[in-house]
């Protein structure tokens, strides 16, 4: 069941390979855009340099709650990793959302209560899809724990393709890709200034920094559960994915909010459903 | 060398410039130049910049917003002036209008004098700029918030309530 080591390994290994990750991805990205690009260690020199600098916030919460955010988003991973209850895991994920979002409203500023806006909007958009890929584990392996998800020998990626097809267009929203990067945005870009960061500097920004990195390795843990029944296969399509998520990152522009929404849902509820209905029926209607 | 150096981020703000040394800072975010493999980002957020890159020259309607800006920014922090206006005023230091370089408002750290200053030397004024946010740092200075007491118009505002 829980595994309390590979939790503890998570919590020390997560942030270097996500810091790694995001560090390859600009460069990869700035090889795309026919730039040298900054070297792979950058986000680690970011962070560090954010914890050089002075903390000011305009309202003394904000510090409070990116340490929430950071804590719930360090439980969520290190309980998916443990092999823990998939559905906790999602609603600890959503918390850790939430408290992002409290900080990005604790500051009276205009962006920053637009970024907040956005990024529950986007919560909403990519929620339904995420417990929907729960749902259709549990159909494909009959268990909701992901150390039995991930040690199944059932292809779940076979069970569940437009699930998984679904799951990676949240993805999107969720790795704050553009063309879904409405909340706020990370390399060089800028939306609303930054949205949700916008009121966070020095230490706190850092710590929201490490946050993601967290969450990058969550997600890609995520996707790796769909391939749980071989490790090769799982760990290169978890690569190819990322670099598909890069792709779509440089090739497309910053869509409207509502074409957000829409589309997540409307997708969640055709392809997962879909999906899920033809897997009742080939199971023989039981499940 | 602290990690400050290897990812300094900037702000621009474009003060009463003609455009010109605007065009040659984003020349410098172009793959010719290509400042970001040095960690340069344009982040056009106070907040989270260290270097505030100024183009032009002090009038009545940036001056307020200047020192807004550097107010906003967490310390350490450097001030980069780009081009000659930016520096003493250049060819509209006589402007009924112009209160003359940016230095007059805000301490400035490093000078970069041209008209308009090549990418070249606004990259090596930035890094120039790097030195000075080290030393900063190593000597905890921290910086002055700066107001126009003596300014007439910024009275009028500052009446109206707190901001
Ligand atoms: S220095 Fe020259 S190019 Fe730059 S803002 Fe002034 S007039 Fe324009």
């Amino acid at each position: 069941m829980i595994n309390i080591v590979w939790a503890i390994v998570f919590v020390l290994v997560a942030p270097v390979i996500g810091g790694l990750v995001v560090g390859i991805d600009r460069k990869i990205t700035a090889h795309m855009q026919g730039r040298v690009g900054p070297p792979i260690l950058q986000p680690f020199y970011d962070v560090g340099k954010l914890f050089e600098k002075e903390q000011t916030v305009v309202n003394e919460t904000q510090i409070f709650y990116a340490i929430c955010y950071i804590i719930f988003m360090i439980f969520t991973g290190a309980l998916f990793f443990a092999g823990g209850d998939l559905l906790l895991v999602i609603f600890a994920l959503t918390l850790a959302q939430v408290f992002l979002v409290m900080g990005a409203f604790a500051a009276n500023s205009p962006y920053s209560y637009v970024g907040a806006e956005r990024e529950l909007l986007q919560i909403m958009a990519y929620e339904p899809m995420v417990i929907l890929a729960a749902v259709g584990m549990f159909v494909a392996t009959k268990s909701f724990n992901v150390s039995e998800i991930a040690s199944t020998t059932i292809p779940v990626v076979l069970l569940l393709p437009g699930i998984f097809l679904g799951f990676l267009y949240v993805l999107t929203i969720k790795l704050r890709k553009s063309p879904f990067d409405i909340s706020t945005s990370h390399h060089a870009h800028q939306e609303i200034v930054k949205g949700v960061t916008t009121e966070f500097s020095g230490p706190s920004l850092g710590l929201i920094e490490i946050s993601h990195w967290y969450e990058t390795v969550f997600l890609l843990g995520f996707v790796y559960l769909f391939f749980g029944f071989n490790p090769l296969i799982g760990v290169a399509a978890v690569i190819i994915i990322y670099l598909l998520e890069i792709l779509i990152d440089n090739t497309n522009a910053r869509v409207k909010w509502q074409l957000v929404v829409k589309s997540s849902w409307l997708i969640a509820a055709v392809v997962s459903v879909v999906n899920l209905a033809a897997l009742y029926y080939l199971s023989g209607g039981v499940p | 060398m602290t990690y400050l150096a290897k990812s300094p981020w900037i702000i621009h703000y474009d003060a009463s410039s003609c455009n010109g040394c605007d065009i040659e800072i984003l020349a410098c975010l172009t793959p010719m130049y290509d400042v970001e493999r040095f960690g340069i980002i344009n982040t056009g957020n106070p907040k989270h910049a260290d270097i505030f890159v100024v183009t032009g020259s002090i009038n009545e309607a940036n001056r307020e917003v200047i020192q807004n800006i550097y107010n906003q920014m967490s310390d350490p922090k450097v001030v980069v002036a780009v081009g000659i206006c930016a520096c003493s005023g250049g060819v509209f230091r006589e402007c009924y209008n112009v209160a003359g370089g940016i230095d007059k408002l805000i301490p400035v750290d490093v000078y970069v004098p041209g008209c308009a200053a090549r990418p070249e030397s606004i990259i090596d004024g930035i890094v120039t700029a790097l030195g000075v946010l080290e030393e900063k740092r190593n000597k905890h200075v921290s910086s002055p918030m700066v107001t126009d007491h003596g300014h007439t118009h910024r009275h009028r505002h500052a009446e109206g309530g707190a901001q």
